[in-house]
């Protein structure tokens, strides 16, 4: 059985009701579903072949017919742009995935453990805090090669320390609770009451904490590319659009501006998410922010 | 407080020697003969083996570490395996690009992030509290690269008040060299002070809401005195350990910033190694921000207890 004793009298209706009156909430929830859907329709429909060179209509200023440009390849920038939000969201969505899968029962393992095991996680965090996902990425790099694929691999690396911190922190607080006593008076063991006590109770920590790394995530992933780490041509990423705008900053704006627009769209999004929903489920916190 | 400080210490010489055997590992799997690299693919086997030998490639895996660490310590990095000059010859001109303008952006970021914060906090909830934090919100989503390519075509291509980009030397000059710092350091500062000023403010906001603050005012005490000595003073806990974290973020940023300015820094370098294979310079450039990031946190640890005198008194 699991159980929930965080939120006591809140009942479901309640925490809606408090969602549709929270405005970071409601903003930031429309514009990460307006992003998710235009990542998915790039996938059955953009307004032109990304892959298609029309050297012809090379660097055009937005108008009608491409609303947002072309490059200099003469490829339509919308499209480009739709195309990139997957690779973003792939990226971001998969390297938290890491973070939470590996860092959360790292942190929970050490707040039921303590001692020896705890020192240790501590030490290993450390250790990984002291390389920025960059360096890692460039070790990565170093190794296998720029892919899409290692910059997933060096933003999840950064992710787990930061999952595990919060796991452990929030676990450390659920584990003093007499509920808690009062499963292991019931003969449950560590690993059991891990899991269907702790957890559910750190759920809402590790949501709001999952917002902001994909929000840092997309950040990441678009220096990687940007620098070459990331995505490999032809497939389109924001970062690497950056790149090619920035030698063509004078006669050819609209290539860095919208990119770089989807970007900043894309992570405010999901921080006024990650706001609101740690306003609804925590009104404390709502002081703090 | 020694107690505090050494524990602190020897964690980080704990993780700087756990950062260099990670390194270390990671050179060692890698593909790639250095002994080939140097002497191109026309040299006999008998020549690499040679080479091989001097160089000290042959002898066990913990000597070779031990070797390799010890001359990190005398700052000997070993010799590029492209420019066959030593590694901290090209490292040390690179430094004095990079280091300045990581520090005048940490500079910056806080010089802009703790009276935006204080602010923040005295007005809460108040149009000016909102409009900073909304700004802050829209900092934090920006990514400094594309922030500096904005900068670069406002104050470069359009009103000529800075250089777009390149290093004259800090030998042409400190103002030319510190000029074509200014572009850079904004970029990366400006993201760094909108999450500096998020947390300064809410950090701030907890601490007015404390007793002791109210007894302040209770004494009589201004409110700006009581803001800025009693207020911002207990606020400094979090707001040292996101300075020091975001000094990590500073640096990687660096990294991705000079290619933007075309900034011959530890940046352009480290690229250029990768490219040309020279990993020497790669392990060591990593080395030296790794040694840099916990350096930086270390000294966060000790300013705790300057800012905090309960960390002195405790054992």
């Amino acid at each position: 059985m699991t159980m929930r004793f965080d939120l006591p009298e809140e009942t479901l209706a309640g925490v809606l009701a408090k969602a549709f009156s929270n405005r970071s909430f409601l903003i930031g929830l429309a514009i990460t579903l307006l992003i998710v859907a235009v990542a998915l329709i790039s996938f059955v429909w953009t307004p032109y072949d990304v892959t298609r060179l029309v050297i012809a209509d090379k660097t055009q200023a937005p108008s009608w017919v491409h609303w947002f440009g072309t490059d200099h390849f003469g490829r339509d920038i919308l499209s480009m742009v739709m195309v990139g939000a997957r690779n973003s969201i792939a990226v971001a969505l998969v390297a938290v995935g890491i973070g939470m899968g590996i860092g959360v029962p790292l942190g929970g393992l050490a707040a039921a453990r303590g001692g020896l095991a705890d020192e240790a996680l501590m030490r290993v965090n450390d250790l990984v805090f002291a390389f920025p996902a960059l360096l890692s990425a460039i070790m990565i790099t170093a190794i296998f090669g720029p892919g899409a694929v290692n910059a997933i691999i060096a933003i999840g690396i950064f992710n787990i320390p930061v999952f595990a911190r919060v796991a452990r922190a929030g676990a450390l607080a659920i584990w003093t609770r007499e509920f808690i006593l009062a499963a292991r008076a019931a003969g449950k063991g560590v690993t059991r009451i891990s899991i269907e006590h702790i957890l559910p109770n750190i759920a809402t920590l590790l949501l709001v904490q999952g917002t902001i790394q994909f929000a840092l995530g997309i950040l990441a992933e678009a220096g990687l590319s940007y620098v070459g780490l990331g995505a490999q041509p032809p497939m389109p990423s924001w970062g690497r659009m950056l790149f090619d705008a920035q030698t063509r900053m004078v006669t050819a704006p609209w290539m860095a501006i919208f990119p770089g627009m989807a970007i900043v769209v894309t992570v405010l999004g999901l921080n006024l998410l990650g706001d609101g929903i740690a306003d609804i489920l925590d009104p404390k916190s709502r002081r703090r922010r | 407080m020694t107690a505090y400080l050494l524990k602190r210490l020897i964690i980080a010489a704990l993780t700087l020697v756990l950062a260099s055997m990670v390194v270390f590992a990671i050179m060692e799997v890698l593909p790639g003969d250095p002994a080939r690299l140097m002497l191109g693919l026309n040299a006999s086997a008998d020549q690499v083996e040679l080479l091989r030998n001097q160089m000290g490639l042959n002898a066990p895996l913990v000597l070779r570490y031990l070797h390799w660490a010890g001359g990190l310590l005398r700052l000997d990095f070993g010799r590029s395996y492209t420019y066959s000059v030593p590694v901290i010859d090209l490292v040390r001109e690179r430094v004095a690009v990079s280091l300045p303008l990581a520090l005048i952006a940490l500079a910056l970021s806080t010089i802009i992030a703790i009276p935006v914060g204080v602010f923040s906090a005295s007005r809460q909830g108040r149009a000016g509290d909102t409009l900073a934090m909304g700004a802050a919100q829209l900092g934090v989503a920006v990514p400094n690269f594309w922030f500096a390519l904005i900068l670069i075509y406002l104050f470069a291509v359009w009103l000529h008040l800075v250089p777009a980009g390149g290093f004259p030397g800090w030998n042409a000059g400190i103002w030319p060299a510190l000029k074509s710092l200014i572009l850079p350091a904004v970029a990366l500062a400006l993201p760094q002070a909108a999450i500096l000023g998020r947390v300064a403010r809410s950090a701030l906001i907890e601490v007015l809401n404390e007793d002791y603050i109210r007894t302040a005012r209770a004494k009589g005490l201004p409110y700006r005195a009581v803001l800025w000595r009693h207020g911002l003073r207990n606020a400094m806990i979090p707001v040292l350990t996101i300075l020091g974290l975001q000094f990590a973020f500073l640096l990687a940023g660096t990294i991705i910033i000079e290619n933007v300015f075309y900034l011959p820094g530890l940046g352009r370098l480290i690229f250029q190694a990768i490219t040309q294979r020279d990993l020497i310079v790669v392990e060591s450039i990593v080395m030296l921000l790794v040694a840099a990031v916990i350096l930086i946190n270390l000294l966060v640890d000790f300013s705790y207890a300057i800012v905090d005198p309960r960390l002195r008194g405790r054992q």
